[in-house]
């Protein structure tokens, strides 16, 4: 956990006497409230369909038990007994009241929390890996990277009034958790030749109505000039970014527009005045940052207990769960384990007040007082000594919180669609528990294999369905709520964006679909170990698109009824 | 007369803000002290500069701060305009007025300047503010006070925080031993 110094808790607590002023201003009628939103979306607060949504910042998606038990306290005094965790490492509460967001930010600001830059037209939350700190494979800490970028763009003079959001996300291993490529900057620890640590930068990237992935702008910049440099890259965006249209306002759109080659010029241009500069980080104020860090202090490994190497061998469902949800940890004799939020029959990412206690005691009891938020909506329990998984999976399963469905065809990834958001063409989260309900089979689900499956309700895309090597997007077809299927997108470092399979379907139809698109897989695949994005990167869409819709020729309505009796 | 808030307190200002009609054309007055749009500038140079009275010139949210920097000699007072307090494109152009182009002189922030804009607006080089009508000027000059330090390099703070704990080194980048 990183520990907050006096100034880092100076500026949170003044920040809440900001928007308490600023939020009695408003209700006085002193402040308009055109004048009041950008304001409140820069501390984490819409207005929403049904109430105001308040959207609290977990950096880097790291949180401490304290801090999940303060969260839990929030939702039972100021809402209704539940939060929603999301895809960007943040949670959201569905149910405030205005007048009660300042006394919300003030107990936030007791755990060392905040809702500072969560919404609103500026820099956001930098996420991560959630497996950050204990991955085998890493080159730097991305937490460390992320704190840094945390404090520099924490109140940024220049760039609080972008002409969109931005958000920026890092990855520290080899292999990219954290879907650096869809981000307005993605950072990718590497090293050059002579070992030196430094970060491959990508800018442009992002989902929403125009998907595109991040374009190179530098395949080696060397830690100190990190800074440095997201402020070239920043300042030719606040300067010449669209600001007409705010769909055409992210960066996306102007590096497309000008050519990432042009784009990267006009950085490099602003970047020649600013290197050297005094924003040049030092290796003392990163061993500074590093060393607020607290660390797990882990023991020696002890042998596997007795207990858990026979439950392994003869516990179909515990081995099931360890297979699923329990990750290799860089210190033997640990393991990182996931908590499924994605129980069948629960909005995914869902937790109630009571779970979320639970969660905190979990946490305390086995892994060092701490967890992490996945971007895929789940909680991670980062250092579990490798002996004590078999009681954790007990208590864990008690609370609902065991589904071993980690990468699986029902560890979907859903936005709050139709149900809660105002601009939802569709509903996403019934179409979520459809198919966990149709895939309740745990056979045929890790039959199945590994599989991302993502669901926007609209084109802005907050379920990542671009992404999702199954993706189901929400569309309004002449006022009823279709979903249009996409198959071949990933995240990672093989990044692509799916394609769409063909005409928009019902929502009743919608698991018939999915469930066709299975079908053909397991029938094509070579192996085993062939997974569906595999297969549809080897035989391309157009199998999957005949199998599901039939011969183009086909009227629709036949076409329905064969759909119907597959 | 207008009142402004200049260093932190309100004071009586005596600038008149020139603007084009919609036919294009400007009436300059002869005399009194004048903010002139940077097209006008860049237009009428010479006659502007024959003028007694003190010079400033305005610029908007894509104006290219860079066209100004040879003639600072003619002007009093340099000010962005924002056309609405979300477009910050006017932030970016003070800091490359103070620290790419070397203005030292006023750096005035005018059109949609609001309170609860104040304090960022301060750290990227403005130093005094015609609010919009509307704002209470006096309560105002507590929001220079809103925050009490800031992680970033900026005008205000040319140094970033981390440069500035005591215990640090400065200029230490070439260790890159983490
Ligand atoms: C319930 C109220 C919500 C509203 C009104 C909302 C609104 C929006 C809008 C308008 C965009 C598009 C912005 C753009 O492309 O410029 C967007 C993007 C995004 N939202 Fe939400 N959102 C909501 C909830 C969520 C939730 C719950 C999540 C996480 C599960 C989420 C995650 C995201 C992400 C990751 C993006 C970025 C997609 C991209 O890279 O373009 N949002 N949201
Ligand atoms: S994708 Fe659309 S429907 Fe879903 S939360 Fe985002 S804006 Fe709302």
């Amino acid at each position: 956990m990183y520990l907050y110094d006096e100034i880092d808790q100076r500026l949170v607590d003044e920040r809440v006497a900001q928007f308490r002023d600023q939020t009695r201003r408003f209700l006085t009628g002193e402040l308009s409230e055109d004048d009041f939103r950008p304001l409140r979306l820069q501390n984490g607060l819409y207005i929403q369909r049904l109430a105001p949504m308040l959207r609290i910042a977990i950096p880097y998606g790291l949180l401490a038990s304290r801090q999940l038990r303060a969260l839990a306290d929030i939702a039972r005094k100021w809402d209704r007994g539940y939060g929603h965790f999301s895809t960007r490492q943040n949670i959201q509460f569905n149910w405030p009241k205005l007048e009660d967001v300042p006394d919300i930010l003030a107990k936030l600001a007791t755990v060392q929390m905040h809702a500072i830059q969560t919404s609103g037209n500026c820099i956001r939350n930098t996420t991560t890996d959630h497996f950050a700190g204990t991955s085998p494979d890493e080159i730097v800490d991305p937490l460390v990277w992320c704190e840094i970028i945390r404090q520099w763009s924490t109140f940024h003079p220049e760039y609080a009034y972008l002409p969109r959001k931005f958000k920026i996300a890092v990855s520290g291993s080899e292999s990219d958790r954290a879907a650096t490529q869809v981000h307005d900057i993605g950072l990718q620890a590497t090293r050059d030749a002579t070992g030196q640590v430094g970060f491959r930068v990508f800018a442009g990237g992002g989902l929403g109505r125009t998907p595109l992935l991040g374009a190179v702008m530098r395949e080696f910049l060397p830690w100190q000039h990190l800074l440095t440099y997201l402020e070239a890259i920043l300042r030719v965006y606040n300067r010449f970014g669209r600001r007409d249209n705010k769909y055409r306002a992210r960066i996306k759109i102007l590096v497309k527009e000008l050519t990432p080659d042009v784009f990267r010029a006009q950085v490099e241009n602003e970047w020649s005045h600013l290197k050297g500069g005094a924003a040049t980080l030092t290796s003392d104020e990163v061993q500074r940052i590093e060393k607020r860090f607290t660390r797990p202090a882990y023991r020696k490994s002890d042998a596997l207990s007795p207990d858990y190497v026979l439950a392994l061998a003869t516990d179909k469902a515990f081995s099931n769960w360890v297979r699923r949800n329990v990750q290799a940890h860089k210190v033997a004799g640990y393991a990182a384990v996931t908590l499924s939020l994605k129980k069948t029959g629960a909005p995914p990412g869902d937790a109630t007040a009571d779970q979320m206690d639970a969660i905190a005691e979990l946490a305390d009891n086995f892994s060092f007082g701490e967890l992490r938020v996945s971007h895929e909506q789940n909680l991670i329990l980062a250092d579990v000594r490798q002996t004590d998984l078999f009681e954790l999976w007990q208590r864990a399963r008690a609370l609902g919180l065991a589904t071993p469905n980690i990468g699986l065809i029902t560890n979907i990834i859903a936005c709050p669609g139709g149900d809660f958001c105002s601009l939802a063409n569709a509903k996403s989260i019934p179409v979520a528990e459809a198919l966990q309900a149709r895939f309740d089979d745990l056979d045929y689900l890790h039959d199945i294999g590994e599989l991302d499956l993502n669901i926007s309700g609209c084109m802005n895309s907050c379920g990542h369905h671009h992404i999702g090597h199954i993706g189901i997007l929400g569309v309004d077809k002449q006022g009823a709520e279709y979903y249009q299927i996409s198959i071949g997108g990933a995240q990672g470092n093989q990044a692509a964006l799916g394609k769409v399979l063909g005409p928009s379907v019902s929502q009743a139809e919608v698991p018939d679909v999915i469930e066709r698109l299975i079908e053909l897989y397991l029938a094509r695949r070579d192996s085993e170990e062939e997974r569906f994005i595999d297969v549809v990167r080897r035989i391309g869409i157009n199998p999957f698109k005949e199998y599901v819709y039939g011969n183009h020729h086909q009227p629709a309505a036949s076409r329905r009824r064969q759909l119907a009796t597959a | 007369m207008a009142t402004i808030i200049s260093r932190r307190r309100v004071v009586a200002d005596n600038w008149q803000l020139l603007k084009l009609s919609a036919d294009g054309s400007i009436d300059i007055p002869s005399d009194g002290d004048v903010i002139v749009p940077l097209s006008v500038w860049l237009a009428q140079r010479d006659a502007l500069v024959k003028r007694t009275a003190r010079l400033g010139v305005w610029l908007e949210g894509k104006d290219d701060p860079a066209l100004l920097a040879a003639d600072f000699k003619h002007f009093a007072l340099i000010a962005v305009h924002f056309e609405h307090f979300v477009d910050g494109r006017g932030y970016s152009i003070a800091r490359l007025l103070r620290e790419r182009c070397g203005w030292q002189g006023e750096l005035r922030a005018i059109g949609d300047v609001l309170r609860d804009q104040l304090f960022y607006l301060s750290g990227c080089g403005f130093d005094t503010f015609a609010l919009r009508a509307d704002q209470d000027v006096q309560a105002a000059i507590t929001a220079f006070a809103d925050f009490s330090e800031a992680y970033q390099a900026s005008v205000e703070r040319p140094q970033p925080l981390f440069r500035r704990r005591s215990s640090i080194p400065k200029n230490d980048t070439t260790d890159a031993s983490i």
